[in-house]
């Protein structure tokens, strides 16, 4: 009896820590996402310049995430960042989609946002996006302001 | 004269002799770790005194900590009006670090000094000497049930830590402060991967397992066989086993998230 009891204690124990395990994968990491997606097919773009985009960044349509960044590399052909990304199969875009790289909130992390165009042909998986925007960088913007305060103060 | 001159000598000698039998020392646990789930009454037992013991205070300190933690993150997330992201700051602090090393201290301190303390005193006693007469090795009947149990115990004790943190987190969070519940989720999983973060953890939770039931047992069985032996050898255990936690998670977070 008593043996039976330390039994059903332990299983109890070992049961309780693995529901913890599959509560901390599910409910507070993105398991259930990152599996539970599946159905995706990747797609590709070149940027002049990514800013700050990390892998696992969102891809958002009209705000509403449709995708992830799978990877970031360097193409030494064209000099451009080349951002491999997975959609959500259940989401068709026209073939000339335009990506830009965008940020969210003022300091938050950037993402890559789809504007669908009007083509009557879907994005199919292995495309890439041919209309990109490069991410704002912030020194850029300093330096181009600076530049004009300088052209109009020699104009003066 | 030449005595004290090669005492340094001697005492390099000692240590590395040290490190060898303590390293044969693991390795015999590990096999006959393996080899003691053919007697898994013993490790039952022992899962139940080691694990099912500690749930109590592993639990109430993962929500406790998750309460400070939210708390804390609060205040000062609040300063850059990002106070939705507390949940991740909370999740990620307690799926990485505090989880697997709070409850290897607190497992260090609970189940670690037991282990050192009745190792120590059944040496003391003599009962592992009748043993080895009998020609049962007390290392295979003793020792090894014990360090499975410990390793086996160790992981989901800190998973159990880790989730009654992040659900302390809510509940001062969302609860108490009013943190949207919905960003208050969709945050963290935007922020925690499942295989870098929480896996990595889990990894973590299981070093740190070896590490005290090595350091509780081995103590334990090379305790001076008197009582300020086995006070002292209980001593140890605490010391060696956080000092041995400490030092590791910091090698294993330069491993793991060395690259961000």
């Amino acid at each position: 009896m008593k043996r039976l009891g330390v039994d059903l204690l332990v299983g109890l124990f070992v049961l309780l820590g693995f529901a913890a395990l599959v509560f901390l994968a599910l409910r507070a990491g993105n398991m259930s996402s990152a599996l539970g997606l599946g159905q995706t097919f990747a797609v590709s773009a070149q940027f002049d310049n990514i800013g700050g985009l990390k892998p696992r960044a969102a891809v958002r349509s009209a705000g509403v995430v449709v995708g992830r960044v799978t990877s970031i590399g360097f193409d030494d052909q064209t000099y451009r960042a080349q951002v491999t990304m997975e959609l959500d199969e259940r989401y068709e875009f026209p073939k000339d989609t335009s990506a830009k790289i965008l940020t969210s909130g003022l300091l938050g992390e950037q993402y890559i946002g789809l504007e669908p165009g009007g083509d009557v042909e879907m994005l199919a998986a292995g495309d890439s996006i041919q209309l990109t925007q490069s991410a704002v960088v912030l020194e850029n913007l300093v330096g181009q302001f600076l530049y004009g305060r300088a052209a109009e103060g020699s104009r003066q | 004269m030449i005595r004290s001159l090669l005492m340094p000598a001697r005492l390099l000698v000692d240590f590395v002799a040290g490190v060898g039998q303590g390293a044969l020392f693991f390795l015999r646990l590990c096999l006959l770790g393996l080899a003691s789930l053919r007697r898994p009454r013993l490790v039952v037992d022992q899962v139940h005194f080691i694990g099912n013991y500690s749930l109590s205070i592993i639990m109430v300190s993962g929500l406790l900590v998750g309460f400070i933690l939210g708390l804390q993150g609060y205040y000062t997330l609040r300063q850059f009006g990002s106070e939705d992201t507390v949940g991740l700051v909370v999740t990620l602090s307690l799926v990485r670090e505090l989880g697997p090393i709070v409850t290897a201290l607190l497992f260090a301190g609970r189940a670690g000094t037991s282990l050192t303390a009745e190792i120590g005193l059944m040496k003391a006693g003599e009962q592992l000497d009748a043993m080895e007469m009998m020609a049962v090795d007390p290392v295979e009947r003793v020792l090894a049930p014990r360090f499975l149990a410990a390793v086996v115990s160790m992981p989901l004790l800190a998973a159990l830590f880790s989730a009654l943190g992040v659900l302390g987190g809510y509940l001062v969070g969302v609860e108490l402060i009013g943190v949207d519940a919905g960003s208050f989720w969709s945050q963290m999983q935007a922020g925690v991967d499942w295989l870098d973060d929480v896996g990595n953890g889990v990894i973590k939770s299981i070093v740190f397992g070896f590490t005290v039931a090595f350091v509780a047992l081995y103590v334990g069985y090379r305790a001076q066989p008197t009582p300020e032996g086995v006070a002292r050898a209980t001593t140890t255990t605490v010391v060696a086993s956080s000092l041995a936690v400490l030092a590791l998670d910091f090698v294993l977070t330069a491993l793991m998230f060395g690259a961000y």
